[in-house]
């Protein structure tokens, strides 16, 4: 079965929709999309690094990434102007890597490969790290998810029962490299973020609790990768921002419907 | 043994000082209130009793397990975040339903479980977080002018509650307010914190002294006068001459 490399497409989609469509909650909940955007970016750095000291590209990304993250851990919890700071980072690790891949002597880089994703190529052994490092994303934020929670609602109710909330943040932070690490290879370093924001974001309006909003958040990027995979093989068309196309469709409807049920009521 | 135990504690933001030698110890069972001026570092103390503040001098010893109930100031949840009244009532840890129950019931606001957080009234929003402060049975009740934004009546009846609540579960309390008439009314004893700790001890020994009249001026001699009223009848009559004084 995994012969096929459709299977492993879909598969390769559907691991990184989970772990992206729950991890996604946090990162709107907490106003994270640009502190994606800076660890996703960093990601391209981390291509080129992974080439020039030729090692896999999963752990050039993965490090570089999480550099990435804990430098912007320790800057924002200074009380630097996090948004400007965000942007500065984010642009800077995107122009430097862009940069360093075409310095890297003696290959043709396939760039859009790493900015877009290249899921039809996706190996068993990607397969494995994708799943592997998914299950650990969800892992972590099933052990963590009350002190996580309480976190993101008040850092002072958290310190008052016992929580370190900027403990509880750094994991977040850990946990979103590794998704960037894990989601590079299917909808690429731009479109990281819209992974992870958009299905959250259409879950919002049909969740009652924050769990029914993970659930429904991780949904709706399973059924945006398999059905933006299956559309992209139709209209011969690059497979990541087509199932970016097909969350941000569900987005739409979601909000549209909402907005109608709304007004009817 | 106390339950917290502060001792000089000196806090600095942004090279300013905002408590400066301030000692304060909590016994089991006491209704304490911190009264002050606005910027005066009552909220920062309340952050530095919890630990979520680390102070740049002194020390904090709180009781081994204490369990602390925090009642914010204001919490603003994110508009993206969906989470109903019973879900708030279980975090950080599951409790029973039948407690939760209870809880809302104890803190005036029975029935609005399945309510969405977004959807309550000011009052019904400090009345929830009172629930689920009250709900991990705490030896300690911290409330950070937990009556903002409420109305007079409002406030009042918050403050009943909060006496009520005393008495059920038997835990310290600490508040934080401005607003002297009401809260003093309720308190064993009163802290009076302008950085420093101004003056402190019962609301009577407070009221009476230089040092907190300087603070609160001759504007408040009319919530002074309806404090003393409404003590009137409790106490030992050798109080008369200020009642007299304040009228």
């Amino acid at each position: 079965m995994l012969d096929d490399f459709l299977v492993r497409a879909a598969l390769a989609g559907v691991g990184t929709a989970i772990a992206a469509g729950v991890l996604g909650c946090f990162v709107v909940w907490r106003r994270m999309a640009y502190f994606g955007d800076a660890t996703a970016h960093a990601a391209v750095l981390g291509v080129a690094l992974a080439l020039l000291f030729g090692t896999s590209i999963t752990l050039g990304v993965g490090v570089v990434a999480l550099a990435m993250a804990v430098l912007i851990h320790g800057l924002s919890s200074q009380g630097a102007a996090v948004d400007t700071m965000l942007g500065v980072l984010a642009h800077a690790a995107l122009a430097i890597g862009l940069v360093a891949v075409t310095l890297i002597p003696g290959q043709r880089v396939d760039l859009d490969a790493y900015l877009f994703g290249d899921v039809l190529s996706v190996t068993r052994g990607d397969l494995a790290v994708i799943w592997g490092g998914g299950a650990l994303v969800v892992a972590a934020l099933w052990w963590h998810w009350s002190a996580m929670l309480t976190a993101t609602l008040s850092p002072d109710l958290a310190y008052a029962a016992g929580i370190n909330p900027r403990r509880e943040q750094l994991v977040l932070t850990l946990l979103l490299a590794a998704v960037v690490a894990v989601a590079i290879k299917v909808v690429g370093a731009l479109l990281i973020t819209a992974l992870l924001i958009i299905p959250a974001a259409a879950a919002r309006n049909y969740a009652s609790t924050p769990e029914r909003m993970a659930f429904l958040s991780m949904g709706i990027g399973v059924l945006s990768a398999v059905a933006g995979l299956r559309l992209a093989v139709i209209f011969d068309t690059s497979v990541g921002p087509m199932i970016i196309c097909v969350a941000a469709t569900i987005f739409a409807i979601s909000a549209i419907s909402f907005q109608l049920r709304r007004v009817g009521t | 043994m106390s339950l917290i135990d502060a001792r000089h504690i000196e806090f600095s933001h942004g090279g300013q000082k905002v408590l400066q030698g301030v000692s304060l110890a909590l016994e089991p069972g006491e209704i304490v209130t911190i009264v002050g001026p606005n910027g005066s570092g009552k909220s920062t103390l309340l952050r530095v009793l919890i630990g979520a503040l680390n102070p740049q001098k002194g020390s904090v010893k709180r009781q081994e397990g204490l369990r602390i109930g925090y009642v914010p100031q204001k919490l603003h949840i994110d508009p993206t975040l969906p989470i109903t009244v019973n879900r708030f009532l279980n975090l950080p840890h599951p409790v029973d339903p039948d407690d939760a129950k209870e809880a809302l019931r104890t803190a005036g606001v029975a029935g609005l479980g399945t309510r969405q957080m977004s959807q309550l009234s000011g009052g019904q929003f400090q009345r929830v977080m009172l629930a689920r402060a009250i709900l991990g049975k705490p030896d300690i009740l911290m409330l950070d002018e937990a009556t903002q934004g409420l109305d007079q009546p409002g406030s009042a009846a918050f403050y009943r509650q909060i006496e009520a609540v005393r008495r059920d579960i038997g835990c310290a309390v600490l508040m934080v307010s401005h607003e002297l008439h009401v809260v003093m009314s309720a308190s064993d004893r009163v802290i009076c914190l302008n950085g420093h700790i101004c003056c402190e001890g019962t609301p009577e020994v407070v009221s009476a002294a230089p040092a907190y009249r300087e603070l609160f001026g001759t504007g408040t001699g009319g919530a002074l006068a309806l404090y003393r009223h409404d003590h009137d009848h409790g106490h030992d009559h050798d109080h008369h001459h200020h009642h007299e004084a304040a009228e």
